[in-house]
């Protein structure tokens, strides 16, 4: 089945979100955006489709979403932040005391670290390999994040070459003790 | 159930280990059956895609431990699929090593001397050539600039890939498409297959029992798609059982066999070692790499060329001294890693907390073309154990492929650290000269150290205390159960190691043949060599 957004409610969807911004942030898709602070200049992990590549059935944690959000959300409130009712409370926070939280709960000592380290492995994946899409489509298609890591353009074929790509000469002198077939003796 | 089947030998992977030994049994006269968990992917099928599902996640493991993760190979051609092809000697002093037992921890009947003819063999079977500076990418030369810069040397090492063919593309991760990196689809196992040998894709091994004269193999069918998904169980026996699954998985096989074996020797499943690797991303300023080291790429950039290239081509081997006291050896290698997972963990240098998210990893990631990865290679301390084996295989799969957890805890000793710092700030000292480039060593917060080179926990050895394995790699106290990949090689070798477990290997084989013949196998060890050939473009029928 494809993934469909509509299978994950909004308050996980947001908390998801503002988790994924907090890894790699960006501005503001308009205005009234919370879920990305606004953090960074040009598109973060969020515009690069983290929601798209988390609810993907292969990743492992699609299911699991609703179950990450709000324990997020539970260590937000517990921050004692003020409560707003238009948002869930990780989302409420602001991007320091996002930051600040995410390295809590992904340092080594943490109990849940394993899960944590997870969700930003694929946030992370979303922006700079964009792992739910084709490279070449997604490059073509101008994915935020292919573009801002400058990913090269494959061929017409779709396959990347490179028929220039050394310096073409000998740039260091190699170690004494190098044996005739190029090995460390 | 219908009969059990039965084979002269059963072996487990197909990777060097399990790869080497199905050819020269094979080719001996015994009937030999391949059991690869992985699937059989072809040259035609390997993608350039990062998507989920594509080559790269289809051939590719990422097991994540206690302090310690291990990436490796996960298809026929096991490791050798995925693997940089960087294929030098093991030096010499590597060899008289004692790490942390007190004795040498080689068998007596092993050194460099005594393994160069069986390195000398696997160079002409793969083969492996020296490499030329006119053909070194824009990164290894970068490396070798910045070296000489420094005072130091530094050597194009010998590597696998037929670069005439290659397309410097850097995609070797997800299996070459131009058959231009020679892995075993290209060698051995074409060469098994043509002298009978059977491989069977998508057969997870799971345990073994015993039988009247030797083993029964137990294994489970992998789903093609989502490897969480196992189907129906089967089971062959064998006179002669080769364990190849890798590092990782050998010991975990063998322990979760215990019940029906009998006690394993103690060190199974101990004294693991991730080859003292450890990385450092670089991200160099583009105007100095062109005033202080002179380079100009013809298109008229300094260097911006972190993609263009096949893994690691240029290593600086001046720390591999003999003289010097062990855990203070090291080689350091130039290297590409993929986006995914060969950004997460780089750290940005001079950063304020956090180093490995948010806004200033952002900025590092712009930087990204000039980004330059050294691996370091070192001497840990064998420190890593493996705990109970999980149900299935070697990891509980979290993703339908490529991403699981396994039982391996790792707490790097101070011998290990000593090796990693001296080595980071070796890099440190290069590469930030005159302001070439700011440094940082990864992570290892994260998911502990990682190491796409795990070995030793099922080693050869002379003594039985600390080795699982006797010097012919017969497992001690299970007469027919031989180990011939990573696990058996017993420590760190400061280069990539590949080539030496191969060599090993194919040590191995005229034992292993002997020992088959005693139990009445009709085999010869033949000494030949596969041809190399394009098998891999060939179509498959299983
Ligand atoms: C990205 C990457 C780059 C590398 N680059 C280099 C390099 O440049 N030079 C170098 O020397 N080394 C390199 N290596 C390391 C090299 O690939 C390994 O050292 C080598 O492949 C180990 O060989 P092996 O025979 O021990 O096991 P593997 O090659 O790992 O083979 C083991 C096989 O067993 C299979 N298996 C596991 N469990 C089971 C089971 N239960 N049942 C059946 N089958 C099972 C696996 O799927 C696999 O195919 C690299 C590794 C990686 C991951």
């Amino acid at each position: 089945m494809p993934p469909n957004r509509h299978d994950t409610d909004s308050t996980t969807i947001l908390t998801v979100e503002a988790f994924a911004d907090t890894i790699l942030p960006g501005e503001k898709r308009d205005p009234s955006d919370r879920a990305v602070a606004g953090a960074a200049p040009g598109p973060g992990a969020v515009a690069a489709g983290a929601i798209d590549l988390l609810e993907l059935p292969g990743g492992g944690l699609a299911g699991t979403l609703p179950g990450l959000a709000d324990a997020l959300n539970g260590h937000a409130a517990e921050l004692g932040a003020a409560a707003d009712p238009d948002v869930p409370p990780f989302v409420a926070l602001d991007f320091e005391q996002r930051t600040r939280l995410v390295q809590r709960l992904t340092a080594p000592d943490h109990p849940e670290k394993a899960m944590w380290v997870a969700l930003a492995l694929f946030c992370n994946m979303a922006f700079d390999s964009a792992a739910h899409l084709n490279t070449a489509a997604a490059l073509e298609a101008g994915h935020p994040g292919l573009l801002t890591i400058g990913y090269r353009q494959p061929e017409p074929d779709g396959v990347w070459r490179f028929p220039s790509y050394s310096y073409g000469r000998r740039l260091a002198d190699v170690h004494p003790a190098t044996t005739s077939g190029g090995s460390p003796a | 159930m219908s009969a059990v089947e039965s084979t002269d030998v059963l072996v487990i992977g197909s990777g060097f280990g399990g790869a080497i030994a199905a050819y020269h049994l094979a080719a001996g006269g015994a009937k030999v059956v391949v059991l690869e968990r992985g699937p059989w992917v072809t040259a035609d099928e390997f993608d350039h895609d990062f998507l989920l599902g594509s080559s790269y996640t289809r051939v590719f493991d990422f097991v994540v431990g206690d302090g310690m993760s291990i990436l490796g190979g996960n298809c026929v051609g096991g490791g050798s699929v995925v693997y940089f092809a960087t294929m030098p000697r093991a030096p010499g002093f590597v060899f008289e090593r004692h790490g942390s037992i007190g004795r040498r921890m080689w068998p007596a009947a092993i050194s460099r001397e005594t393994l160069d003819p069986w390195y000398e063999r696997v160079e002409q079977a793969l083969p492996v050539t020296q490499q030329r500076w006119e053909n070194v990418p824009y990164a290894g030369g970068l490396w070798a600039a910045a070296c000489n810069h420094a005072g130091r040397t530094a050597n194009p090492a010998p590597s696998a890939v037929d670069v005439d063919l290659c397309t410097n593309c850097n995609w070797m991760m997800a299996g070459c498409k131009f058959d231009a990196k020679r892995s075993l689809l290209l060698n051995y196992l074409p060469g098994a297959l043509a002298h009978g040998a059977e491989i069977r894709p998508l057969h997870e091994v799971q345990h073994l029992t015993r039988t009247g004269d030797g083993y029964r193999v137990h294994y489970r069918i992998v789903d093609d798609e989502d490897y969480r998904v196992l189907h129906d169980t089967g089971a062959i026996d064998a006179k002669i059982v080769i364990m190849a699954a890798g590092t990782g998985a050998t010991p975990v096989i063998l322990r979760r066999s215990e019940p029906h074996l009998g006690a394993m020797p103690p060190a199974v499943g101990r004294y693991f070692s991730g080859n003292g690797e450890r990385l450092n991303t670089a991200v160099f300023d583009e105007d100095r790499v062109r005033d202080v080291l002179g380079l100009e790429r013809p298109d008229g950039q300094a260097y911006a060329g972190y993609q263009i290239g096949r893994g690691p081509v240029v290593a600086n081997w001046d720390h591999l001294d003999g003289s010097l006291p062990e855990h203070e050896r090291f080689s350091l290698e130039q290297l590409f890693f993929p986006p995914g997972l060969g950004t997460i963990l780089a750290q940005v240098p001079d950063g304020t907390d956090p180093l490995w998210f948010g806004r200033d990893k952002k900025e590092m990631l712009r930087r990204w073309q000039s980004w330059l990865t050294i691996f370091i290679m070192s001497e840990d301390d064998n420190e890593g154990v493996f705990g109970e084996p999980p149900e299935t295989g070697n990891a509980v799969r979290l993703s339908q492929q490529m991403l699981g957890t396994g039982p391996l805890r790792y707490e790097p000793t101070e011998n290990t650290w000593r090796g990693w710092n001296l080595a980071d700030a070796e890099i440190k000292d290069i590469l930030e000269r005159d302001g070439l480039a700011r440094v940082a060593p990864w992570t290892n917060d994260l998911v502990g150290a990682y190491t796409v080179h795990p070995l030793s926990s099922c080693r050869i050895g002379d003594d039985p205390a600390t080795s699982a394995l006797d010097d012919r790699h017969e497992l001690r106290g299970h007469p027919g159960i031989f180990v011939t990949d990573g696990s058996a090689v017993p420590g760190a070798l400061t280069v990539n190691p590949a080539l030496t477990i191969s060599a090993l290997a194919e040590r191995a084989m005229p034992g292993i043949v002997r020992a088959a013949r005693e139990r009445g196998v009709a085999v010869r060890y033949a000494g030949s060599l596969p041809e190399g050939e394009a098998a891999s473009r060939r179509p498959v029928h299983i």
